[in-house]
């Protein structure tokens, strides 16, 4: 047994080498056929190149073309290069129809400039392009703010300068709507496109050799634990003593790799490409011949690690019903919801949604993308949007008032079923002192406040988007963009807080940092938890020995010992409901429940702890 | 202001501090030889097994003393003068009390086995006990121990060792395994239990001798039945005492612990005892005089708090519960279960079909009242059975309402249908169970 489970450890740990490897393997070239896969080779713009013919003739004047790279960080320093040089030249051929000319300069400043003062207006425009309204627009709306009452300049140098800045920024936004703009998205397909070699030819050999090999390995360091741990009971031991659970330096190897991890998926997916070949051919199942992106190979390697830590669950707490279902439902949940359907649907042409993330978790619910996708794929697809909303503002609250959030956090949630999965070795990491409770809740409220005021710029600007397309500046409230506001919620809240520190710092903060420290969703369903609730974990009487494991086990960071020992019900807005500090009890002690709170019995500390007839007697009297 | 003084950091000293601060302003001193902070025992082994680490066991942070102004002490007290009411510490040191409250704990027992002292032999009671395993079971290779006295810090102990993959034998004096409490059914799923997760059980053998080796280290036994075993390890479970050596042949009375009266007061003025080293001179009606037991001393505690800030309150217990774990078997027990029927008693048992899992009820022949229960494996509420035992409920109405006791996760399965069936069979009865009701369980609060 003992052997299966060495060897098991020894596969996984090759497997995962094959893995990170594959990073290091193959070629990248970017050929004219590859460009022709990727981008348009049908619409000449503007009796010029079609797109793919723009950046192959970038290409070649940057010696790209059919260039072999050894490696993608190479290869993907020249893109920005390629495909500014590319977006440049579709500028230019509009630059004589739709730009301001040289000539045309010229006439504005020979109108603007009187006698050694700068004497710019509206008028001035107007007067230049009297034949061309859509010019004069083009130029009053940039430049406005050159001409209005506060704005004026001393010398012809200064204005000049600013003029010839904004004449920049128009003729290098003429044919925007063709460009390839150089963002993560284009780098992703381009080196995605231009990657060959071993990985790139066997893609089925690797899959086996990186996923195959480490779900093998798991499952045999795994699956002896159900003989090796003894029989079924609560079996924590050694938890303390072993590095990889207690903050020694293999679960900081796991912290190291995790943050690599989820900083390359989120902001240099272009560097991981063949990571993604890897899973073509399962994405393949869906599609065929897909290409898969980093969000399929994330959801893939989610989803894997979820079944495979979830088999892990099963042994672990094969005692204990509870836990089994539980683990089911978050298996369920994620299997069917977040990762089957949200591939199916798109291939009924509906959007692409996982159906059970409910805003705010869900934070861009109502950006004007994904309402357009929503309205734009029939009733169906209008239906799925109102069920987001029904979800939030009827299911929860009234799923919450009966079970407690621990329907959704962990039966329900994606966060929850990895952190319940995954996670389960690191509950023990999160903290536990006072100080941490205080700082907890205000970080919660924080980010549930930024989550509406986000969604309430958000939200207006979709209003526009669909009501009123004409209109200028639909993104605008307050001066503020509704972009910038989206911009900084996505990086900071959910690439950041959700996905770096989130999940990466599972090793060393515990499974549940986001779900305690930053979810909105969590903070919205706390607060009706913590009112107006039949959940709660009762605690049985004055049988409470304050040994502590319940405190040591809580992955939300509760001292729930403290209220145990005193007879207290636990009723706290951050509880999820896991279970495990009652499985963990060696005195049967605690007990999740949905009761009525009659007589305030939900929360209230008893005044005597069962037991002390002589105390409950006398303040009775 | 008054100064109480409280020697002991345990359950019990550490109760007596919160309330009397809860109910005055007195300055309050609580004077340890252990540890630094209050900590729960109970926990101990599993620090040992890794569960947890040793400052998870400890209830409070350490800002809590100082912000309720609670003064720690780390010291041992050597001699009490209880006429100037002075104590004086080993080294130099004194501290004058008005009140003092003696909160001194337990020690193991040692019944002058020839070897008792050698090394790697010990008991296990305290944190020092604590970090003497870890040494005795890591700095040197034990291939097999043994451990002596089937009880609860003995059935602890075994599965402390075996969580270390050390092989343990377990010398039990009696013919079952913690005979004195538990009735025959129950001590024997224990020990089948025991059995299965390797345990080589003893029945009816005693520690005779514990032989040494060139280093003065343990390395055989002799058992009662003349076997010779070798071992590198032995535990020495037979029980606790009080721990009140530096305490004998002085004006305080006592005799195996520190003679108190129903308000927990000594012969001494103005000097009271509670926990495990307090002896009642009147028992409780059916307890022992003395209370080994945690909640116990938290009561204890809690009395005693009443008294020194005013209120003279006579300890009194209510009904009799307790719990434990014997390995992967959880026991609670509500009421009066003994280990052999008493006179008018009789009873009704169930047991699982795999015989981890059983149900002892027992109750009055002629008036049919409940008298106590006995559980392993399913948890039950303590409110339920309480109220049960306050309203001298009959067996018949406990059956009947028997789904409102169970205390089980959510999705276990549940044999109350099981159980109430048989005893309807055994007892002619026609029970039958009522759906658990909230009202009744939360209702008369």
């Amino acid at each position: 047994m003992k052997n299966i489970r060495n060897i098991g450890l020894v596969v996984f740990l090759i497997g995962f080498a094959v893995f990170i490897a594959s990073l290091f393997v193959g070629t990248y070239k970017i050929s004219e056929d590859k460009l022709k896969s990727l981008y348009d080779t049908t619409e000449k713009i503007d009796k010029g190149d079609t797109i793919a013919a723009s950046i192959k003739k970038a290409a070649i004047e940057l010696e790209l073309l059919d260039k072999e790279f050894s490696n993608q960080f190479a290869f993907s320093s020249e893109i920005s290069n390629l495909l500014n040089n590319s977006n440049a030249s579709i500028s230019e051929s509009f630059a004589e129809k739709d730009g301001i000319t040289a000539i045309e300069v010229e006439a504005i400043y020979d109108l603007a400039i009187v006698n050694g003062k700068v004497a710019y207006s509206k008028d001035v425009v107007i007067a230049v392009f009297s034949d061309n309204v859509k010019k004069q627009k083009l130029l009053i709306d940039n430049t406005s703010w050159m001409f209005n009452e506060s704005k004026s300049y001393d010398k012809v140098d200064d204005f000049k300068k600013d003029f010839e800045n904004k004449l920049k920024g128009i003729n290098g936004k003429l044919g925007e709507k063709y460009f390839v703009w150089d963002n993560k998205y284009s780098r992703f397909d381009l080196v995605k496109a231009a990657s060959n070699g071993p990985i790139t030819d066997n893609k089925g050999l690797f899959l086996f050799l990186t996923f195959g090999l480490c779900i093998i390995g798991a499952l045999m360091y795994i699956l002896p634990g159900a003989i090796l741990m003894g029989g079924p009971g609560i079996k924590n031991n050694g938890v303390y003593h072993d590095a990889a659970t207690s903050r020694g330096w293999i679960g900081i190897l796991a912290f190291v790799f995790l943050l690599f991890f989820y900083i390359l998926l989120y902001f240099y997916p272009w560097l991981i490409v063949n990571w993604t070949s890897i899973v073509d051919p399962f994405k393949g199942l869906f599609i065929e011949g897909a290409s898969a992106s980093q969000w399929f190979l994330y959801g893939t390697l989610y989803t894997v690690s979820m079944c495979v830590m979830g088999i892990r669950m099963f042994i672990k707490y094969r005692h204990n019903r509870y836990q089994i279902v539980r683990t089911t439902s978050v298996l369920f949940f994620q299997i069917i919801f977040a990762f089957l359907l949200v591939e199916i649907l798109p291939l009924f042409d509906l959007p692409a949604m996982d159906l059970k993330n409910a805003w705010p978790l869900d934070y861009d619910m109502f950006f004007d993308w994904n309402v357009n996708s929503h309205f734009d794929s029939g009733t169906v697809g209008i239906f799925m949007f109102v069920w987001g909303i029904v979800l939030s503002v009827i299911v929860i609250p009234v799923m919450v008032y009966f079970y407690g959030k621990r329907w959704y956090c962990s039966w329900v949630c994606g966060c929850g079923g990895l952190a319940e999965t995954l996670g389960d070795p690191y509950r023990q990491l999160s903290d536990k002192r006072l100080i941490t409770w205080k700082i907890e809740r205000w970080m919660i409220y924080s980010v549930f406040l930024f989550a509406i005021i986000m969604t309430i710029f958000a939200g207006y600007h979709s209003y526009n988007e669909v009501n009123y397309p004409e209109m200028s500046s639909k993104d605008v409230l307050f001066g503020m963009s509704a972009y910038n506001i989206r911009e900084w919620y996505g990086f900071l809240i959910g690439s950041i807080f959700a996905g770096v520190i989130g999940t990466g710092f599972y090793p060393i903060l515990g499974n549940r940092a986001w779900c305690r420290f930053g979810c909105p969703l969590a903070a919205y369903m706390g607060i009706v938890q913590r009112f107006k609730s039949k959940f709660r974990i009762t605690t049985n009487g004055g049988q409470c020995i304050s040994c502590g494991n319940c405190s040591t086990y809580c992955e939300q960071g509760i001292d729930v010992r403290a209220y145990a020992q005193k007879g207290q019900n636990i009723v706290r807005s951050s509880c999820v409901g896991c279970g495990v500090c009652s499985a963990v009890c060696p005195r049967g002690v605690l007990n999740l429940e949905n009761a009525p709170n009659t007589n305030g019995s939900r929360m209230e500390a008893p005044e005597v702890i069962l037991g002390n007839e002589g105390l409950k007697e006398f303040l009775n009297k | 202001m008054e100064h109480v003084v409280i020697i002991g950091n345990g359950i019990s000293g550490v109760t007596a501090a919160r309330h009397i601060r809860k109910l005055s302003n007195k300055r309050i001193t609580i004077i340890s030889a252990e540890t630094d902070y209050f900590f729960s025992r109970t926990a101990l082994m599993y620090v040992y097994m890794g569960h947890m680490k040793f400052e998870h066991t400890q209830p409070y942070e350490n800002w809590f003393w100082e912000k309720n102004r609670i003064e720690l002490k780390s010291g041992f007290v050597e001699k009490v003068d209880y006429d100037s009411k002075v104590l004086s510490f080993s080294g130099r040191g004194k501290i004058t009390y008005d009140q003092l409250i003696l909160a001194v704990g337990s020690k193991s027992n040692k019944f002058g086995w020839p070897g008792q002292d050698l090394k790697g032999v010990q008991g296990l009671y305290s944190k020092q006990d604590l970090d003497l395993m870890e040494e005795n079971t890591t700095e040197h290779k034990v291939e097999r121990a043994v451990i002596v006295g089937g009880g609860l810090i003995g059935v602890e102990m075994a599965e402390m060792l075996h969580s270390r993959n050390i092989p343990v034998s377990f010398f039990v004096r009696e013919d079952k395994f913690w005979g004195n409490v538990l009735p025959l059914k129950e001590a024997d799923i224990i020990g089948k239990h025991l059995e299965s997760r390797g345990i080589d059980l003893r029945f009816n053998t005693e520690l005779k001798e514990i032989i040494s080796d060139e280093n003065g280290r343990v390395k055989a036994v002799v058992s009662s039945n003349g076997e010779e075993l070798a071992c590198q390890f032995v535990g020495l479970t037979a029980g606790v005492s009080p721990n009140i050596d530096f305490l004998k042949e002085t004006d305080l009375e006592t005799e195996e612990g520190i003679v108190v009266n129903q308000f927990l007061e000594t012969n001494q003025p103005d000097v009271y005892s509670i926990g495990d080293c307090a002896q009642f001179s009147k028992p409780v009606a059916g307890r022992n005089n003395l209370e080994q037991v945690w909640y116990t001393g938290r009561i204890m505690g809690e009395t005693v708090a009443q008294t020194i800030c005013g209120n003279k309150l006579a300890y009194k217990p209510g009904h009799w519960f307790n719990s434990a774990k014997f390995f992967d078997i959880e026991y609670q027990t509500y009421g009066w279960v003994h280990s052999k029927l008493q006179e008018g008693e009789t009873n009704f048992y169930w047991e699982h079909k795999d015989g981890e899992m059983c149900m002892h009820f027992v109750f009055d022949k002629a008036s049919r009242k409940f008298l106590g229960l006995n559980t392993f494996g399913i948890r039950i509420r303590h409110e339920v059975m309480n109220r049960h035992l306050d309203a001298d409920s009959t067996i018949d109405k406990v059956m009947e309402q028997l789904k409102d006791a169970n205390f089980d996760p959510e999705f276990y399965r549940l044999y109350e249908d099981e159980i109430v069936a048989k005893f309807n069979v055994e007892q002619g009865t026609k029970i039958s169970v009522k759906k658990r009701s909230w009202k009744r369980i939360l209702g008369a609060r």
